[in-house]
């Protein structure tokens, strides 16, 4: 299939950035999102043009390297990363448009590519059970009901790609935050720092310019792994516990 | 002198595992090891490269005890190393299910699967640490899938009779890796580790025979500089990418590793490639990667292939008895939970037969509907049902109602940089853990036994081994304008502007495909002698093409991802030459590396251990000048070296 791209081109974070028109032909329906962009980059290289920079790595889901803003919304038209996306979900002749994570605590990089190191501070301020490497009791010595471990794993499934906040109209990182906090305080190892984990969390989400939540779920919908809203509603009650 | 005529150099031994019974050497290694006074420990910086399983690991542990680490990932962030997409699980001589597994038995299991071609001691303290890793997960809040009484649950495995494998659903991998990412995240909160993401390694620093840092590139602003400290840690995985097409992410590569060769690190057994049974089949010439789907579900999936050549019909026309379930009839004892190479070789020759499903005839059958009808389709998407998913994504395939169509892979990559029982390489203060060494799989990995190595190296192993050498080891400041240090720099930098240089009309993915399907054609799943001359021929051709038609732009003092592409390559022209080296001198068959010209009657990989029971530790001279070979001797007081039988 033949495709029009209007693709974000930003030098880098002082610079301003402008979408630029692309045309891509012999795309194969059965190609990733990524791979149809592989094509163009060939072409710009070829042509001696600096290729669309994105960030990308497992190109299985896994990771949470890539991601951006097709067509308004986040990781594209399906509930998957862009890596996922194949291009049968799109028609010969479509003109698409193709924009990085919008979100004033994700600073542009470079094109689609920005900077997401405040999601690794806020699991640096509390995501985490203390527990020294040699410090740990045999793994029977404490049972976990199977509903806590997998309600724990639902949410522990979170990649860290950073889409609930390009969706969110506020820019809020709490289905992020929520998802490691309802992780760890649902089990019987997180039960120790249980309080001080949310509030820390919660206080260095705020500290990195992310925005409020006003419960309009668009970060559950765009979620590629299908973190459940109700993990703000447990946050919330974790917060106020706390 | 070509290439090809390598030399014989002084055998190459461990020195580091105490005499002694088996079972009593990690313990008394860690008492003969040397302590450094917690007090002291914060003046020794520690540089780890890579945060996976085994950096990340090692990173956190060695801040907890008190060590300045300095880190580097060339992702945005620690979290998203590869580790992070192993599905299937993580092994561990637990014996919960009492089905008679212990120590001994996982590190039989791991020799004997590994072909005899690891090292004796080295295995046994992996099977030996396997069961605190799962203490240290589970602690660390690692959701694991339990039973409903609250204990762990596991699985059984390819190759192994036993059930020791420990899981949370098919993203074990992810899960063990967030918690080593937690770890060091709290201790870069703390100020302990100095995290540098975003910056590659692009060389190794060696003063006075002892390595002491690195060069490393900005990937952001292209600034290369120097790190130094006392001791140097590679964590980055195996070279599997240079296949091009391999389950590996995008961006691992062997540059760190080859780097630390070229400045004087044994490398060992470069032939050892595992290929992965169960990968999704290339759909075309756009493909940039493949995609794994977990081992384990060979546990309830059933492989075949129509029994007549050419058979085109759909998979629910053909009966029953038109089907061949060629691994239930040729190995009925393991049926299909044979060990990784035997299912990929296995599955080559039907499809070479012609008997292969999908577009080109390259793939096979993985029927769920016996699964489904014995346990119904609840339990099954329990189990798999990610996997399912991510199946349906990419091939716009039902799993539930189509049969999966699967084909192997390249996977994984059992060499390696030579290490000692400390996981000291050669270059004394340069330690190798993970799948950057060769350590403990021999010629082939048992499924869930990566994980279980990078955390063992990560969390237990490298902690008290560089504890002892730097305790041993008197080492003064290097001071920042050390000639090394600038001639190294600018070496990184000249490498750099060559590239961009070149202005020629090829792009660096069109030279990594070609290298690629040329290491997968002759040096894949199945090598011989003329194929692997063959590749030997081209390689130097295709990199000094490079050099003529490269094309790469932009600049070096900015984010360009194509050169960084085109820096990796280079390295992997020289790997994958010294690949085709060994395999070519490995003239015989074990584990991933089949020889077809050392066969059983029935087809079936013959070791000839007289010849060959070592491991080949090469030794760079020169980009195109033969390598030397140094021999370490594998000696077998426990485990007797048997023909491996799955029959």
């Amino acid at each position: 299939m033949n495709l029009t791209l209007r693709i974000w081109r930003q030098q880098g974070p002082e610079t301003p950035g402008e979408m630029t028109e692309y045309r891509v032909s012999g795309i194969s329906e059965d190609m990733s999102f990524l791979e149809m962009l592989d094509t163009l980059n060939e072409e710009l290289i070829l042509r001696g043009e600096r290729p669309v920079a994105f960030d990308h790595d497992c190109r299985e889901g896994i990771c949470g390297a890539c991601g951006m803003v097709i067509n308004g919304q986040a990781h594209g038209p399906e509930r998957t990363t862009t890596c996922q996306l194949h291009m049968r979900h799109f028609d010969d002749g479509d003109t698409i448009d193709v924009e990085p994570w919008r979100a004033g605590a994700f600073p542009v990089v470079r094109d689609l590519m920005v900077d997401r190191s405040a999601l690794d501070r806020i699991i640096g301020s509390g995501g985490y059970v203390t527990a020294p490497t040699g410090s740990a009791p045999e793994a029977h010595a404490t049972p976990v009901p199977k509903e806590a471990a997998d309600l724990a794993f639902e949410h522990a499934e979170c990649i860290g790609c950073g889409a609930c906040v390009a969706a969110c109209p506020n820019g809020s990182a709490m289905l992020f935050t929520a998802a490691k906090v309802v992780h760890l305080n649902v089990l019987p190892q997180g039960a120790p720092e249980r309080a001080s984990r949310v509030r820390n969390m919660v206080e260095t989400m705020d500290a990195e310019g992310f925005g409020g939540c006003t419960n309009t779920g668009e970060c559950a919908t765009a979620c590629p792994k299908g973190i459940p809203l109700t993990g703000i509603a447990r946050l919330n009650r974790e917060f106020l516990r706390s | 002198m070509s290439y090809l005529d390598y030399t014989l150099g002084e055998p190459v031994a461990d020195t580091a595992a105490p005499a002694g019974p088996i079972e009593q050497r990690w313990q008394q290694r860690r008492f003969e090891a040397k302590l450094v006074n917690p007090a002291n420990r914060r003046k020794h910086t520690v540089i780890v490269v890579g945060t996976g399983l085994a950096g990340g690991a090692a990173g956190a542990t060695l801040a907890e005890q008190g060590y300045h680490v300095v880190q580097f990932c060339f992702q945005d962030s620690p979290r998203r190393a590869h580790s992070i997409a192993a599905q299937g699980g993580i092994n561990a001589a637990k014996n919960y299910r009492n089905d008679g597994d212990s120590v001994r038995r996982l590190f039989y299991d791991t020799v004997k699967g590994g072909d005899f071609r690891a090292r004796e001691s080295n295995v046994h303290r992996l099977a030996e640490v396997s069961v605190e890793i799962i203490d240290q997960c589970v602690a660390q809040g690692v959701p694991f899938a339990r039973e409903y009484g609250g204990l762990l649950d596991t699985r059984s495995f390819g190759g192994v009779q036993v059930s020791r494998t420990f899981y949370a659903r098919g993203q074990t991998g992810q899960q063990l890796l967030l918690g080593a990412y937690q770890a060091l995240s709290r201790q870069i909160a703390a100020g302990n580790v100095e995290m540098h993401p975003r910056t590659e390694m692009l060389d190794l620093l060696v003063v006075d025979g002892r390595a002491r840092g690195i060069v490393a590139r900005d990937l952001v602003t292209g600034e290369i500089r120097s790190y130094t400290a006392d001791a140097v840690v590679l964590a980055t995985g195996g070279y599997g990418n240079v296949f091009y097409l391999s389950t590996n992410a995008k961006n691992s590569n062997a540059t760190a590793i080859w780097r630390a060769h070229r400045r004087g690190a044994l490398f060992a057994n470069p032939c050892f490639t595992q290929i992965h049974p169960t990968c999704i089949p290339r759909s075309g010439d756009h493909q940039s990667k493949l995609t794994l789907m977990s081992e384990s579900l060979r546990n309830d999936g059933r492989i075949w292939v129509p029994k007549a050549k050419g058979d085109t019909r759909p998979p629910a026309r053909i009966p029953e008895d038109e089907r061949d379930y060629y691994l239930e009839r040729i190995y009925p004892a393991f049926g299909n939970l044979v060990p990784r190479d035997i299912a990929s070789r296995a599955a080559k020759v039907v499809c070479d037969e012609g008997r292969g499903v999908g577009p080109g005839g390259q793939g096979v059958y993985l029927d769920f509907a016996d699964a489904i009808a014995r346990l119904g389709r609840d339990a099954v998407e329990a189990k798999y049902g990610n996997l399912f998913e991510m199946y349906e994504r990419i091939t716009a395939e039902d799993p539930y109602t189509v049969p999966m169509r699967i084909y192997p892979a390249i996977h994984y990559t059992m060499g390696g940089l030579w290490v000692d029982y400390d996981l000291q390489t050669t270059i004394p203060g340069l330690f190798a853990i993970g799948e950057a060494n060769f350590s403990d799989h021999g010629a082939n990995r048992l499924g869930a036994s990566a994980l279980m190595q990078g955390l063992a190296d990560g969390y237990f192993v490298l902690p008290p081994t560089l504890n002892d050498y730097l305790g041993r080891t008197k080492l003064d400041a290097v001071p920042a304008d050390h000639p090394e240090l600038t001639a190294v720099e600018a070496e990184s930098a000249d490498r750099l502007n060559l590239i961009l240089a070149v202005d020629g009309d090829r792009t660096p993915d069109s030279f990594h495909r070609e290298l690629g399907e040329l290491l997968w054609e002759e040096c894949g799943m199945a090598r011989e002698e003329a194929g692997l001359r063959r590749a030997l021929a081209r390689i130097p051709e295709i990199r000094e093409e490079f050099w003529r038609r490269i094309k790469v732009p932009g600049t070096g003092e900015e984010l360009n991802q194509a050169l960084e592409k085109a820096n990796r390559l280079v390295d992997y022209f020289e790997l994958a030459e010294l690949m085709c080296l060994d395999a070519l001198h490995r003239a015989e068959s074990c584990g991933g590396h089949f020889r077809t010209e050392s066969a059983t009657p029935d087809g079936e990989a013959a070791r000839r251990d007289e010849e060959f029971g070592y491991a080949a530790a090469w030794e760079f001279t020169g980009t195109g000048t033969a390598p030397v070979l140094h021999k370490e001797d594998l000696v077998f007081e426990h485990v007797h070296p048997t023909q491996r039988s799955y029959a």
